[in-house]
């Protein structure tokens, strides 16, 4: 039962759960008309504490093609946290009007101390360098679509590993399905955490292994997940600058992977994968990213039990 | 060897690994006792070559579980008429609330005002811990 439940963590649901969530998302592809009347009467509360024009709006779109309404702030420069008002009393305040939340926040951990205090359903929209959970349920429906299935398959993931909350996330979700293995693709200095290796892939026995470059490794994956080198993940600009371009998926690394290889992306992208392959079958990304406002519809009708 | 004499009725926090007496000391503020206490540090041990002990005369109320995590290994004596009514032994706990404070300076609990830090166990043999909020890692070996 999702109703009335939050999303913090994407371990928070069981993969049965998930399944429900994808099925129902797969419904709403194939006939959004139906579900135009779902969350009628529904408010959504979005408080950005840090700006994610795309995250927001995926989140607002879904609510309104729901039929739902849509409130929030988009900086906490706009809201009462400006005045120096604490986190539980903004949840205990937003919940008293809204009928669901969805909270991004810069401090990790914080949609989670704030779920303790929220009389409806709280969505994570992204805490720091953390979680990202609604980006792993558009990341594993784009995989489910695209594949058939989200089991036995070798995915490749790309670039910034260490601060890159989605890449932490789709780990996390995935390490639960069958047969499942990793190949970690970065420079040492931003490779995954050490919470990551232990507390999910030794602890699981995964099968993965690290490595510096794309090339090495690219004729082996079933899926590519690209990761933006984030700008403001680092202390200094002189690392970035140094480790910006190091990985950039072009169509000549393109010429030695499988045929029915699927790249993904987060999204947005800088220079990370090259324009030339935008126009290539394998690219996935931009599916990807409208099947994202789709799983927000599907968690969304589901948390609020109305679907 | 030095000679405490033994306590009547109290307690003796015995088997401490030598150098965390002192912590287990503060921790349970008995700097602050109006009553009679011990703390023996680098004692001769059987089991460990060395250890610290505490002997307290009196009957306080002990957080038996966060004594677990400070260190595992000690054993508890309750004492009455000078002889051992109870041995405890302890073990890490589950859960350690507003003992520790997570280090990561992106957590949510570096800014909120009031909020308790909280940590799960994750491995008991190693004595890892994780950060509630953030997954932060906490080893207990430090």
């Amino acid at each position: 039962m999702l109703k009335g439940r939050h999303l913090i963590d994407p371990q928070d649901f069981t993969v049965e759960e998930l399944d429900e969530i994808f099925s129902l998302a797969e419904e709403i592809i194939k006939n959004p008309e139906d579900f135009a009347h779902t969350c009628e009467g529904k408010i959504l509360g979005t408080l950005f504490y840090e700006p994610s024009t795309r995250t927001r709006l995926s989140f607002e779109t879904a609510m309104l093609r729901l039929g739902g309404k849509v409130v929030g702030f988009s900086e906490p420069s706009s809201s009462s946290v400006a005045k120096g008002e604490n986190l539980p009393d903004t949840i205990r305040t937003v919940g008293s009007y809204t009928d669901i939340i969805a909270m991004r926040h810069p401090k990790e951990g914080a949609p989670k101390y704030a779920s303790q205090f929220s009389p409806v359903p709280l969505i994570n929209a992204g805490d720091g360098g953390h979680q990202h959970p609604t980006q792993t349920l558009t990341d594993l429906l784009t995989i489910k679509i695209a594949k058939g299935k989200i089991s036995n398959l070798t995915i490749g993931l790309c670039g910034d590993l260490k601060f890159g909350r989605t890449v932490h996330s789709l780990i996390k979700a995935m390490s639960r399905y069958e047969n499942i293995k990793f190949i970690l693709i970065s420079p040492n200095e931003l490779q995954i955490p050490k919470y990551i290796k232990t507390e999910v892939l030794d602890r699981k026995l995964i099968n993965y292994i690290e490595v510096e470059r794309l090339e090495d490794v690219i004729d082996s994956l079933d899926i590519l997940y690209m990761t933006r080198v984030q700008k403001e993940r680092f202390f200094n600009e002189a690392d970035y600058i140094r480790l910006k371009d190091s990985y950039i998926l072009d169509r000549e690394k393109l010429k030695s992977a499988k045929k029915d290889l699927t790249i993904l992306h987060p999204l947005p992208r800088v220079n990370e994968i090259s324009m030339e392959v935008d126009s290539d079958p394998r690219a996935w990304y931009f599916k990807q990213v409208k099947f994202g406002m789709f799983v927000r519809m599907a968690l969304i009708a589901k948390l609020l039990g109305v679907s | 060897m030095l000679n405490i004499n033994s306590i009547t009725k109290g307690i003796v926090i015995d088997h401490i690994k030598p150098g965390y007496g002192i912590k287990i000391f503060e921790y349970l503020k008995l700097d602050k006792a109006n009553f009679t206490v011990a703390l023996i540090m680098n004692a001769t041990s059987r089991k460990y070559g060395r250890k610290d002990m505490i002997k307290i005369e009196n009957v306080i109320d002990l957080d038996l579980t966060m004594l677990g995590f400070i260190d595992p290994n000690i054993t508890i004596n309750i004492i009455e008429d000078e002889k051992i009514v109870e041995k405890i032994n302890l073990s890490l706990p589950e859960k350690v609330e507003g003992i520790i404070k997570c280090k990561n300076p992106r957590c949510i609990t570096s800014e909120e005002k009031g909020i308790i830090h909280k940590f799960v166990l994750l491995d008991e043999n190693k004595g890892i811990y994780k950060c509630e909020y953030c997954d932060q890692i906490y080893s207990w070996e430090g």
